[in-house]
Parts: C-alpha cells; sequence; structure tokens
C-alpha cells in the first residue's frame, strides 16, 4: 500500500516544540465494533498515521476445518461473519457442490435466495444502525434498526431453529423445508420493511448533522478501490458497478430483476446511502422470490460423508458484506486439504489508513464503521 | 433542504411520532411478539412457570418445529436401556464439529428396540459447555438415535460435572420427542417405517428369489441326472 502520509515534522509553533500523539484506540473501544486496536498517529487532532492491529478473535477457523470432513464445518462458518450466517453457508455449500456436482433442487434455490436477500437486509439494517450510533446518535437509530432486524430473525429461527448460528444450508439443498405459512410471514415482513425505510429515511437521510459529518470524509477513489480489491457495497460506492449476483449469477439470480445502485463520490455518506437503496432492491428480489417458489424436495440426492477426487474449486458470493469466497482443494480424502476463507471484511479493512489520513481522530470512528467489519471474519 | 435545521426538525418528528405511539398502537404495547405462534402455545400465566428445577416452562418449549439446544438420545418407551436406539456406532462422536461427545462401546451384546443383539452405549456423555447446538450428530446418525432436546433451563452451580450430561440424564422416551417437536418427530417416524418397510420388503423379495433359485437349482441337478441317466442307459445300450 502506498504512503499518502504528508511528512510531519514536528511542529514548532511560537518556539514551543509539539510533538505527535500516539493513541492506541481498542481494543475495547466500543467505536471498534468487537476486539479491533488502532494505533493512531496525531498532531492535535488529525490523523498521521494510522496502524490497524488485529487477530485478538483468532479462532483458527481454517485449520479446523482441514481437520474435519466437509459436513462437520458447515456450523464454523456460521461464526466467520455472524451477522450474515445464512450467506456464508451459501458461499461454502457453492463450493464444496462444485466438488461433487451435485443438483440443487428447484424449491432449494428459491429459499436459498430468499435466505440471502433476509440475510442481507438484517446485515445492513443493523449496520445502519450501528454506523449512526457511531455518528453519536446513540440508542434510537440503533434501536429502531434493530427492531426490523428481529422480525426478520424471527423468521430464521421458525425456518432453521437458531436465531444467528443457523446451520441451515447443505450441500445440495438445506436441511428441511420451511414450516407451513412460513413463506406467508416472510411476505408479511418484506411488505412492511419498506414502510420503515421510508421512516428511517425521513429520520436520518436530510439530517444536518449527519449530512455534515459523513459527506466528504473518508473519500475512497475509484483506482484506489479496484485496486485493493475492495469489494461489495463499499466498491459500488466508489462508483464502480460490479455486483456478484449480476456477474456470476450464482444459484438463480438470473431470474430476477432488480437494480445496482452505486454511488460516486465514495465517502462515508455514499457508503451509507448504498446500504439504504440496497434494501430497497434486496426486497424486490424477495417479493419476485417469494411470487416464483414452488413445492418440491429441498435436498437433492447429496452424500453426507464423501470422499470427493482430486480437484481445486473456488464457491464465491455477493455476501451483504462483499465477495465471500471459499477456496477448497481436495485430495481424495472425506477432508479438505486446504481450506481457505476469502473474507470481505479482511480485504476492505485494508485501505482504513488511506481513508483515515489528514482526517479528524473523531472522522475515524465514522470511517470504520462505514467499512463494516465484523471481528469474527477479520480474524477467522 | 430550505431552512437550516430542517432536516434534524423531520427527524425528531419520526422520534416523537414512534415514541407516543408505543402508547398507543395495540401492537407496540407488548414487546414480544408471539403472532406467528399458535393461540395454544402461548404461555398463558406465571402460574405455567416452572416451579421445580428440571421442570419446563409449559409449551414455550415448542418455540418452533425446528428449535433446537442440546442432543438428547431417544429410546421407545419403558425401560430406557431396554429399548434405547443407539447401538455406540461412535459415527457422531467423530463427526462432531467440537468434539463433545464421549462413548464407550459395550463389551456384550444386548436385544434392542428391534429385538435383534446389538451393542449399546456403555457411557455417552455430552459436554454441553462444549456444544455449540449444529445438529450435525442428528443428521449423520443413520438409527435416529440421537435428536435435538429444546430444554433450555440448564444453569447449575456445579461448573465441571453439571454441565457434563451423562448417559442417563440423556435418555428420552420417543413420547417426549412427539411432544417436543410434533411435526419432525412424526415425519422421523414415518421415514422409519417406510424404511423399515422397504427392508423388509426387499428382504422378502430376497428370500423369494432365493427360494425361486434354488428351485430353479433343484431342477438343473435333476434335469442333468435324468440327462447322465439317459447317457448311461445310452452307453448301457452300446
Amino acid at each position: 500500500m502506498t504512503s499518502a502520509a504528508p511528512n510531519y515534522e514536528l511542529l514548532q509553533q511560537d518556539g514551543l516544540e509539539t510533538s505527535l500523539l500516539e493513541v492506541s484506540m481498542g481494543p475495547h473501544h466500543p467505536s471498534t465494533h468487537g476486539v479491533f486496536r488502532m494505533d493512531v498517529k496525531l498532531d492535535g487532532e488529525t490523523v498521521v498515521d494510522l496502524k490497524p492491529v488485529f487477530g485478538y478473535l483468532h479462532r483458527n477457523h481454517e485449520k479446523l476445518a482441514e481437520n474435519m470432513t466437509y459436513l462437520s464445518s458447515m456450523p464454523f462458518t456460521d461464526r466467520l461473519d455472524y451477522f450474515n450466517s445464512m450467506t456464508n453457508n451459501w458461499a461454502y455449500a457453492l463450493a464444496a457442490e462444485k466438488l461433487i456436482e451435485v443438483e440443487v433442487p428447484e424449491r432449494a434455490e428459491y429459499l436459498r435466495v430468499i435466505m440471502a436477500e433476509l440475510t442481507r437486509l438484517v446485515n445492513h439494517v443493523s449496520l445502519v444502525g450501528f454506523f449512526l450510533n457511531d455518528l453519536g446518535a446513540l440508542g434510537t437509530p440503533l434501536m429502531y434498526a434493530f427492531r426490523e432486524r428481529e422480525k426478520i430473525l424471527d423468521l430464521f429461527e421458525q425456518a432453521s431453529g437458531a436465531r444467528m448460528m443457523c446451520n441451515y444450508f447443505r450441500f445440495g439443498g438445506l436441511r428441511n423445508d420451511v414450516p407451513e405459512g412460513w413463506l406467508g410471514r416472510a411476505r408479511e415482513v418484506a411488505d412492511r420493511f419498506p414502510v420503515f425505510l421510508d421512516e428511517y429515511e425521513q429520520l436520518l437521510c436530510e439530517n444536518e448533522i449527519i449530512l455534515s459529518r459523513t459527506q466528504g470524509v473518508g473519500v475512497l477513489s475509484r483506482e484506489l478501490a479496484i485496486s485493493a480489491g475492495i469489494t461489495g457495497p463499499m466498491l459500488r460506492a466508489s462508483g464502480v458497478n460490479y455486483d456478484l449476483r449480476k456477474v456470476d449469477q450464482y444459484g438463480i439470480y438470473d431470474r430476477f430483476k432488480f437494480r445496482v445502485p452505486y454511488g460516486e463520490a465514495g465517502d462515508c455518506y455514499d457508503r451509507f446511502m448504498i446500504r439504504m437503496l440496497e434494501m430497497r432492491e434486496s426486497i424486490e428480489i424477495l417479493k419476485q422470490a417469494l411470487d416464483g417458489i414452488e413445492d418440491g424436495p429441498v435436498m437433492g440426492n447429496a452424500p453426507r460423508v464423501f470422499k470427493p477426487k482430486p480437484a481445486e474449486v473456488y464457491g464465491r458470493i455477493e455476501g451483504p458484506k462483499g465477495e465471500l469466497g471459499f477456496y477448497l482443494i481436495a485430495d481424495g480424502t472425506p477432508k479438505p486439504y486446504r481450506y481457505r476463507v476469502r473474507p470481505p471484511s479482511l480485504i476492505n479493512l485494508t485501505v482504513l489508513r488511506d481513508m483515515c489520513l489528514g482526517g479528524k481522530i473523531a472522522d475515524t470512528v465514522i470511517i470504520l464503521g462505514s467499512i463494516d467489519i465484523v471481528l469474527g471474519e477479520v480474524d477467522r | 433542504m430550505s431552512i437550516l435545521g430542517g432536516g434534524i426538525f423531520k427527524g425528531m418528528a419520526v422520534t416523537l411520532r414512534n415514541f407516543v405511539g408505543s402508547y398507543f398502537y395495540r401492537d407496540r404495547l407488548v414487546t414480544n411478539d408471539y403472532s406467528w405462534r399458535p393461540e395454544d402455545k402461548l404461555p398463558q400465566s406465571i402460574g405455567d412457570y416452572p416451579k421445580e428445577k428440571g421442570e419446563q416452562l409449559r409449551d414455550t418449549t415448542t418455540v418452533t418445529n425446528y428449535s433446537r439446544n442440546f442432543p438428547m438420545l431417544l429410546h421407545d418407551g419403558g425401560e430406557p436401556m431396554d429399548t434405547v436406539r443407539c447401538v455406540a456406532c461412535q459415527i457422531c462422536e467423530r463427526e462432531c464439529p467440537p468434539q463433545c461427545i464421549y462413548i464407550e462401546k459395550s463389551t456384550e451384546k444386548k436385544e434392542n428396540a428391534g429385538g435383534k443383539p446389538q451393542f449399546y452405549p456403555a457411557t455417552f456423555d455430552i459436554d454441553v459447555s462444549v456444544c455449540m447446538s449444529c445438529q450435525i450428530c442428528v443428521e449423520v446418525c443413520p438409527f435416529d438415535a440421537i435428536v435435538m432436546n429444546s430444554q433450555f433451563e440448564l444453569s447449575t452451580p456445579n461448573r465441571f460435572g453439571g454441565l457434563l450430561v451423562r448417559r442417563d440424564d440423556l435418555l428420552k422416551s420417543n413420547d417426549y420427542y412427539h411432544r417436543i417437536h410434533p411435526e419432525e418427530a412424526a415425519a422421523r417416524d414415518k421415514r422409519m417405517a417406510d424404511e423399515k418397510a422397504a427392508k423388509e420388503a426387499k428382504k422378502k423379495a430376497a428370500a423369494e428369489a432365493a427360494i425361486k433359485k434354488a428351485e430353479e437349482k433343484a431342477k438343473a441337478e435333476a434335469e442333468a441326472e435324468s440327462k447322465e441317466e439317459a447317457g448311461d442307459k445310452k452307453e448301457g445300450a452300446e
């Protein structure tokens, strides 16, 4: 990464010698969304240098998975990005399904899309809540957001048995069909959600404080975003129209009509608004999927424990945070020889320093909030 | 955007509407939304709350059909160890992602629910402080012996022994399973019955085929013998 830092010398003012101040933010700072630390060098209030320090939540995910069968590491993928267990499951299932070449039934494909879009709503709505929390709007926006999130988590609980650690996807389909009446309840949530979004936009999007705190703050240029491998809403906020749901069209995303919003400035406000707009598109996909779903089996003819032929596969999806990929190398045994996760949180975090340099210390908190990281996925 | 601070006032109006609304909207008055639950599954009064330890909050255990907490072992009723389904094959122990199951196989065989002499688990411990409720053990079990319980009041002052659930505490009857997960249990029973029927049909077919084969063989042998006899006669004639 190139250093864009201006060469700050010790400043001489009125004959008094001043020095840079080193502040260690975290690992228990409330704004760092988990155990994450930033070593910040400050000149007054201006950030001169920033060093992210992470790894406090390292749980050996990849090595663990190499020592157990393919199915057994499915519940561990829930714990990567614990807001989006459904999409994590899907990315891993996609990779493993390439290994064993199994057909996924139609109904399972629809349910997968429904679950993924509900997850996107959960992620974005809580991100926006936390982002406002970082801005200093303590409580109210986050509570409104969590009120809506809880309705979707109820749906997850009814379908999979758990609110957050769903462990719902299987190679070749889903673990079980949704219970009776579930689709109706999902439609109710999808119908009511735009009402909440309207209210939320009224509450926030024209607020002068939010505009002045976020516009022009933490600008990520289009060029840097592309060269640093940034994906997801953050890349689109910088003006790149790239969405794996359109590019790869994994699953049955080619059947749905939706738009991909993208920003211009690449500042914190764009990143915030992208999420607001994406939620509306997710609801569109949800409604189409709920219209199109038909009865049928949800599990293909896939074995529980299997020995795939030696091969290398990469399965990726457009997670709510960016491109989530699983890279597997099979060597003919029931366990993967190599298991690698491409975590969007970690890779999006790499540009934190470039966005913060030259800004104020209070802005680093907002910039970090707008990246949307979950430390479970950064550290794995 | 016309007047400075207009957006703030607009936002404040939303907050105020929510604040006042929380006293008047019917659906906002209760914190818990149980609207998706059947009427008879709602906790009716404070009297439903368990008074004795180990007793469950009545009917709230069936939060959903798929709710899961920690595994339990199924038996088919009667004396638990006489009808236990588990044959100590140890597949769940191997597949368990956090490795929280410990099984010791019995040394001698005993008749189980199916009427066949089988091994049984001499020790079957689940460390629920390690278990992550993922349900992999349920899915890999070929004997439908282990399923998820929905009992959640498991707090104990005994940190080590109290969170290690032993075999006898894990054993629950199939009736209990039907009570906590009615739909899932019915589907499982149906599948087991189908599989059993299919197996018996196959066995029957195999037995019939064997009889037929034996008959054919006898016939062929008889034919061969008669041919041989004919040959002998021929030889004799020459």
